[in-house]
């Protein structure tokens, strides 16, 4: 068993003096023994088999937890989002990540995620741009420059996994701090470190590139993946980030993409700014033009700029000629939803069920029966707090992730004077 | 949830999400040779085919109205086995009877609203969608085998911009799910929502010229099974409009202004977002001990 303490950074850190003081003399890993008896959760059924543990109700608790946390922080006012993000990822490929606890190392295990995180959160934030930095011998690079294509930047990484030498964190932050200096202020900058070495060598003070960061209001958030340090932990706070470290390969691939959806933007930062930008039409079938990006003659598929005219291959993207933002409104409608969330579910408790009178107990949406299987008792459900429908868990994380919409406030049409009196 | 991942049961073996418009207000004014009647015949013919061309096929019918949607049929259900005897098949009376009691509770829905203006004569599209999505979601978790998922929109009532954000949340969802939905559109004008979502998840955009004949189309292009469809020529989409229309006159424009904070797109350049209140130019924080002045001032 790996030596190495990891302890969870969640702020609790009351929870973990108390345990300290009981259970002196034991490693970390002696105490999520005694924690979590997972064995004590196995059950039997009458044959003297193994059940399966009813992981659902546990996988719901969990979800809820998390929707209450996110919905708790932007509670009361609405909290604007940060949705033009220009966000830095810089990855730590020094002589630690060639650890092998994460299977097969550390690298692997990043550049896997990394790129689940690039696709992810393109498709969360269409309108926005990475950049990849590495750190290598104690020097930083950059490895792509800000742009909005995921391929590329998928194919820069998997190209220069190599690791060696020290880390430098300070040099990492000079060189994102000069990348996003120039970024136009409607931009919210990030950068997000996937830090795996526990020192970093560094050729002047840290603390004072610290505050230059601060004060060029980017907001960095560090990923650890050996253990907690001051000096990262010292970054998150100053700049409003966020400091985790991760415990396992799951637990990191949960942090990294708790990233992916916009963050709640700090008014300080949020100049807002009317930006210029194109829709362009698709080209007609069967038309030919030399694409502006790959200088070769291609037939059809395309878009024209409604500025200069010049045809260009994906969307969203730049006109190369005469730099107007090109997007297509799918694009922008793709983060609609983070800005008309809908309401957390309230959870309704069996016996609730029972005592309501509803005809049959079924799942609005997928009409699966809400009554435990081989019984006829209630199980667990959810409803909506404005159209009053019974939901099923599974439902309801489905809903609440990845679809947006209540199936039963869109089925039922609001007059305009019922509307107004929600609205207010 | 760490549960393996659900494979395809065979190539083409199918389930096919059918959304049927019976929103009043379109059917009464439609002045095509098609009317609802003629139009529910077509497609019960199409869905006693579908059924026929393979034992594992399954059907999903969700009806979209006017002031609700519902379930009318899925064909895993025991209850909506039936047998029958007389001169229609047991699965069109079967239909048939559940359309008319879905158009008598749409109906009298509607009667408790006053003041209905003829303009809006939009269904509530994005209500069923979100139903046949989650529908289509339990499928994948119901076994380790599930059939290829599909929707099918039979849409003839013109869109309503009040679901512009539902429906496209709904088709980025079934885009995640890889999920197409195709659409065979009835109405008089386009439906530029139906032919985005055919376009972003992959699906088939018809719309027929001769509605007298609509099942020919329906069984030509839409009852092949996903896999199939590789090897067929389909009818490709004539050209999707994917102009946004500025919130201010809601004109298509090709080039705007987004504000930054909130996405809303304008025509000309404004001092203030009428969507987010946010001033432009100025920080938020300036802005609002601006505001917070001018108003302690007055």
């Amino acid at each position: 068993m790996n030596n190495s303490e990891k302890k969870r950074m969640n702020g609790e850190a009351e929870e973990e003096n108390e345990e300290d003081v009981e259970d002196e003399g034991r490693d970390a890993w002696e105490r999520t023994y005694t924690d979590e008896r997972s064995w004590e959760a196995l059950e039997e059924d009458e044959s003297g088999l193994l059940q399966p543990i009813d992981n659902k109700a546990i996988y719901h608790s969990q979800y809820r937890r998390r929707l209450q946390s996110l919905s708790a922080t932007s509670a009361a006012s609405r909290i604007q989002k940060g949705l033009i993000r220009f966000l830095c990822v810089v990855v730590d490929l020094s002589k630690a990540a060639g650890e092998m606890d994460f299977k097969p190392s550390r690298m692997a295990v990043i550049a896997k995620h990394v790129e689940a995180f690039i696709r992810e959160f393109f498709d969360q934030n269409p309108l926005s741009q990475i950049g990849l930095v590495i750190i290598k011998d104690g020097v930083a690079q950059s490895l792509t420059e800000l742009g909005g294509s995921p391929e590329a930047h998928i194919k820069a990484l998997m190209g220069k996994l190599g690791c060696a030498g020290d880390s430098s964190l300070q040099n990492a932050l000079e060189l994102v701090h000069d990348t996003l200096h120039k970024i136009p202020s409607y931009g919210h900058r990030e950068v997000l470190i996937l830090y795996s070495a526990l020192s970093t060598c560094d050729p002047g003070d840290i603390m004072e590139t610290i505050q230059k960061c601060k004060k060029a209001k980017l907001r960095c958030s560090v990923i650890g993946l050996s253990a907690e340090m001051f000096v990262c932990k010292h970054l998150c706070q100053e700049t409003g980030g966020s400091y985790m470290v991760a415990l396992d390969e799951g637990h990191f691939k949960e942090l990294l993409l708790e990233h992916a959806p916009p963050p709640p933007a700090l008014a300080e930062f949020a100049i807002a700014n009317l930006i210029k930008m194109g829709f362009p039409q698709r080209a007609a079938e069967g038309s030919i033009a030399i694409c502006s990006c790959h200088r070769e003659a291609k037939v059809g598929e395309g878009y024209i700029c409604p500025r200069c005219k010049a045809r260009v291959c994906e969307l969203p993207t730049e006109c190369r000629f005469c730099g107007l933002t090109l997007v297509s409104s799918p694009h922008l409608a793709r983060s609609y939803h983070h800005l008309f969330p809908i309401e957390p579910f309230t959870e309704v408790s069996a016996r609730q069920l029972e005592l309501s009178r509803v005809a049959s107990k079924t799942c609005f949406s997928c009409r699966e029966s809400l009554l435990t299987p081989g019984t006829n008792k209630a199980g667990p459900c959810a409803a909506c707090t404005k159209c009053k429908q019974y939901f099923c868990l599974d439902c309801d994380i489905y809903i609440h992730e990845s679809l947006h919409n209540c199936p039963g406030c869109e089925s039922r049409r609001i007059t305009p004077a019922a509307a107004s009196v929600t609205m207010s | 949830m760490a549960t393996l991942p659900s494979k395809p049961i065979a190539d083409d073996v199918s389930l096919l999400v059918v959304l049927i418009d019976t929103n009043p207000f379109f059917w009464s004014t439609s002045s095509s040779s098609l009317n609802f009647h003629q139009f529910v015949s077509h497609v019960l013919v199409f869905l006693d085919l579908i059924v026929r061309l393979s034992q594992l096929n399954q059907i999903v019918v969700i009806a979209t109205g006017h002031n609700t949607c519902d379930y009318i049929y899925d064909s895993s259900l025991d209850t909506d086995q039936v047998t029958g005897e007389g001169e229609l098949p047991a699965l069109y009376s079967f239909v048939l009877q559940r359309l008319e009691e879905f158009v008598d509770k749409d109906e009298k829905l509607g009667a408790k609203q006053e003041g209905l203006s003829e303009k809006r004569a939009s269904s509530l599209l994005s209500g069923s969608l979100s139903m046949a999505l989650c529908y289509i979601q339990r499928v994948f978790r119901s076994g380790p085998l599930h059939p290829q998922p599909r929707i099918l929109c039979l849409q003839g009532s013109p869109d309503g911009s009040e679901q512009y954000v539902s429906i496209m949340n709904a088709i980025f969802s079934a885009q995640r799910s890889m999920v197409p939905i195709d659409c065979c559109y009835v109405g008089s004008h386009n439906s530029a929502f139906l032919q985005q979502a055919s376009y972003i998840t992959g699906g088939v955009y018809v719309k027929p010229q001769h509605l007298e004949g609509l099942y020919q189309y329906l069984a030509t292009v839409f009852a092949v099974d996903l896999h199939s469809r590789s090897f067929l020529q389909l009818p490709r989409p004539a050209g999707v409009d994917f102009r946004a229309s500025c919130f201010c006159h809601k004109t298509t424009i090709d080039m705007g202004y987004v504000c930054s904070v909130c996405l809303s797109i304008f025509c000309k350049h404004h001092d203030k977002c009428s969507t987010c209140g946010s001033v432009f130019g100025k920080a938020q924080l300036d802005a609002a001990s601006d505001r917070k002045r001018k108003a302690s001032e007055s």
